[in-house]
């Protein structure tokens, strides 16, 4: 029942995306119902395979299989494929299934169902809104977004890509779908597609994803070529294990070790983990708080789950005394881009921009984590961020939303309804937004002890403690100080203090199609914390169960213990995350313009430049090669030329062949000549047929006679 | 009694005469007048063959010239009606210029 469930969970939207793009694109409200009809199917399945996965005793996997290719390597030796979900399985399409849903339900009033067409809307661009006439005079509202069912579409093909992900049970169905989900980001990104810097950010992540990806494919073949399979429960075998850690390949590294580091540069392209970083911000362009979401509550995801799933691979060769190479390169790279983010955020004014900084700062802290084997940490910070994330986000669009109300209704088109400078004061207009903000907000910061966000960070901050990664530490103890800092930077811009503009004055609430998933996601932003505070903790570890714990730690063969409770990361983490947020409360409470921030370093404010020099370093250099070597001297001079060559040529033998033998033997002698005997003949003959019977008689006579004589002479005689 | 021979000489003779007339007359009527006397011709030849023959009280010789009769009478029917219609038309008889069908 539960296998065959699993199965089905991935189909509901696939199929929702079918029906939209084939048979109902005409109608709003038939696709909109199909596609959250579908997400609402997927999350009812996903629900009840983790209500049966909590309660088993001892869970440890749903799994079914079946042989899909005969691979020809040993007699009866198939590839199969299959789904499973095992714990880490569970707690993933748990939140999976939620933020999906989520989203859908959000879509419906963010791209304005029910209100008029636009007054020049087109497709491919924003709505602009739409002028109506009530009580005698007009106004502008809102309009629905022209290519409303096609977005519906692209959300369905991205949650199948997503959910194909969660339920595979080996790497190369999990590869089909992290690609359709970067197939799908490219869509999404670009949905507005009459709009140049969306088109441009969905080629570059699509590109920079690309990156990852080939490297992951590499990986994936590498290992399918050592080991013979892909599934992971193979793969995480003792022998298979010990056989990947016990053998060396290139530069002195581990099997494994080496694997796992291609795997984990597709996750560094999927996360957003620098150096391949730079997408993620840009992904903004695409309509405002969805696919923005997607892009930072659930495709992301999917690139650190990939590594945690990886993590037997990961941690094969480690011994528990000192890192391996790869293990160091993933902490490196995780603690690193969780400061180097977490330092841009502070500087944007970009209500989106600063959240997408956050989640790429986020993305660290858990790839740093799995990089210091804290394995659990790492899964509880995913699912924790998930939620808070996705609240943040949606809230980020819900004002934006209620911003460019106000816009439409000032009429002025001039101010940017993201731009944070723009906006204050907005608790009042938008209460029910300003509340779950609040809350998605004091989770990133890891306010303590209610928040998710405090619990899952802390239990990092503890594991890098407790086994002595000093460095990782200080980084993201100072990188959680930046992040409790520029979140309440950013509450503070956008609800505190008065409106600083007219259009801020005007903003309203949203409708409850996008606040009911504020709050549903508030809940889990709050609660899901709860479920896995540490058994040592002061006072409150051990009144509830360390059920993540618990429950997590048996999708490996040994469950990791529990780290020793140690003072010192609690009382940092209670510092960075209470400083920081009263320091950005103090810092910001009093600033009213762009010019009086004082932390708008051009350095911070461009992302230290890494567009530029990505540009100048691979772009344009890539752009000069295709431009002057590939078409210029290849196409146009190599290729050109030799077709230029092949034309004349063929030209000369055409015509010697016409001129010396066609022209005067075929056509002259042969056609023309037989045609000219004919005639000349056909002439001499003519003068014959006088038309006199008389002739005819004559030359009858005569004929008789010359036969009678020549008879009578040579017979008779 | 007159010899066999002197029947042929005449007929062929008639002939001759007959044959020069069509192949020399321009008038229509004219080559009418020759092709009777080619037919004529033949009867005689035929009459005389049947008197010199074995057996006499077989008249096959009368059967066959009183045949050429008729054909000759339905002949020159059709071709006299030719000669008035062409005439009609065209006011002339002269064959030569009978050249209606002619390349």
């Amino acid at each position: 029942m539960e296998t065959t469930l699993i199965w089905l969970i991935p189909l509901p939207p696939a199929l929702a995306f079918f029906l939209i793009v084939l048979f109902t694109n005409k109608s709003k409200m038939l696709s909109h119902t199909i596609g959250v009809g579908a997400a609402a199917l997927s999350w009812l399945g996903s629900m009840y395979v983790f209500y049966k996965a909590i309660t088993t005793e001892h869970f440890s996997g749903f799994a079914s299989s079946i042989p899909w290719l005969p691979t020809g390597l040993t007699p009866d030796k198939w590839f199969h494929i299959g789904v499973l979900i095992d714990p880490l399985g569970a707690a993933v399409l748990f939140f999976v299934s939620i933020t999906i849903f989520m989203i859908f339900l959000y879509s419906v009033g963010y791209q304005n169902f029910g209100q008029p067409d636009g007054d020049h809307d087109r497709a491919g661009l924003p709505p602009h809104g739409a002028t109506v006439e009530e009580h005698g005079h007009k106004h502008v509202v809102p309009s629905v977004e022209p290519m409303y069912s096609r977005f519906f579409a692209f959300l369905g093909l991205f949650a199948f890509g997503m959910y194909v992900l969660v339920v595979s049970d080996n790497l190369l169905t999990m590869f089909v779908g992290w690609e359709i989900m970067g197939l799908c980001s490219y869509l999404l990104i670009g949905f507005w597609y009459g709009k140049p810097s969306a088109r441009n950010a969905a080629v570059k992540a699509f590109m920079t994803t690309r990156i990852g990806d080939v490297f992951m494919l590499l990986g994936i073949s590498y290992l399918y070529s050592v080991t013979g399979t892909l599934t992971f429960r193979e793969i995480f075998t003792e022998e298979t294990l010990h056989m990947l850690a016990e053998s060396t390949t290139f530069f002195g590294m581990t099997v494994s070790g080496f694997i796992a580091l291609l795997l984990f540069i597709g996750t560094v392209g999927k996360s957003a983990q620098f150096p391949l970083h730079v997408w993620l911000p840009d992904a903004m362009e695409g309509p405002t708080p969805v696919s923005a979401m997607i892009h930072a509550a659930t495709m992301v995801s999917a690139g650190v789950y990939a590594v945690i799933r990886m993590f037997p691979l990961l941690t094969a060769d480690y011994t528990g005394h000192g890192l391996t190479t790869t293990m160091s390169i993933v902490a490196f790279i995780g603690a690193f881009t969780a400061l180097f983010a977490a330092t841009i955020a502070v500087a944007q004014n970009d209500i989106k921009r600063v959240l997408a900084y956050s989640t790429i700062s986020q993305l660290g802290f858990m790839i740093a984590a799995l990089g210091i084997s804290a394995y659990i940490a790492a899964a509880f910070h995913l699912v924790t961020h998930a939620f808070f994330k996705a609240l943040l986000f949606l809230g980020s669009g819900s004002v934006i939303h209620g911003m460019e109300h106000g816009v439409l209704h000032t009429g002025n088109h001039d101010v940017d309804p993201q731009d944070m400078y723009n906006m204050g004061g907005l608790r009042k207009k938008m209460p029910i937004t300003f509340w779950t903000f609040l809350i998605g907000g004091f989770a990133l910061s890891g306010f303590p002890l209610i928040t998710a966000g405090f619990w899952s960070k802390d239990e990092i901050l503890a594991d890098a403690w407790a086994h002595g990664h000093t460095a990782v530490f200080w980084t993201l103890a100072f990188a959680a100080l930046l992040t409790a800092f520029y979140t309440m930077r950013q509450i503070t811009l956008t609800f505190l203090g008065e409106p600083r503009t007219k259009e801020a004055e005007h903003a309203q609430e949203t409708p409850w199609t996008m606040t009911t998933p504020l709050v549903v996601l508030s809940v889990f932003a709050v609660t899901f914390g709860w479920v896995g505070i540490p058994e040592h903790f002061p006072v409150l570890g051990g009144l509830v169960p360390n059920w993540f714990h618990d429950f997590v730690g048996h999708t490996l063969h040994e469950v990791p213990e529990a780290v020793e409770f140690s003072i010192v990361p609690l009382l940092t983490s209670l510092g960075v995350a209470l400083g920081g947020l009263f320091f950005g409360w103090l810092a910001y409470r009093n600033v009213n313009s762009v010019s009086e921030d004082r932390l708008q370093i051009p350095f911070l404010k461009n992302k230290y430049y890494f567009d530029e020099i990505y540009d100048t370093v691979f772009v344009k250099p890539i752009y000069w090669f295709a431009e002057n070597i590939v078409y210029k001297l290849m196409d146009q001079q190599v290729i050109n030329g030799i077709l230029h060559l092949f034309g004349p040529a063929t030209d000369g033998v055409g015509s010697f062949i016409r001129n010396k033998f066609d022209l005067p033997f075929i056509n002259r002698l042969i056609g023309d000549g037989s045609a000219d005997v004919t005639y000349w003949f056909g002439g001499k003959l003519r003068a014959v047929q006088t038309g006199r019977i008389q002739h005819y008689l004559m030359l009858a006579l005569v004929t008789f006679i010359v036969i009678g004589v020549v008879l009578y002479i040579f017979v008779l005689a | 009694m007159v010899p066999l021979s002197w029947y042929l000489i005449f007929a062929a003779a008639l002939f001759s005469i007959g044959l020069f007339g069509v192949l020399s007359r321009r008038n229509a009527v004219a080559i009418l007048l020759g092709i009777e006397l080619m037919l004529n011709s033949v009867n005689i030849n035929l009459a005389a063959f049947w008197r010199y023959g074995k057996d006499v009280t077989v008249m096959t010789g009368q059967v066959f010239a009183i045949i050429v009769f008729a054909v000759a009478a339905a002949e020159v029917a059709v071709g006299l009606a030719l000669v008035i219609s062409v005439y009609r038309r065209r006011n002339t008889v002269v064959a030569d210029e009978i050249n209606m069908m002619k390349w």
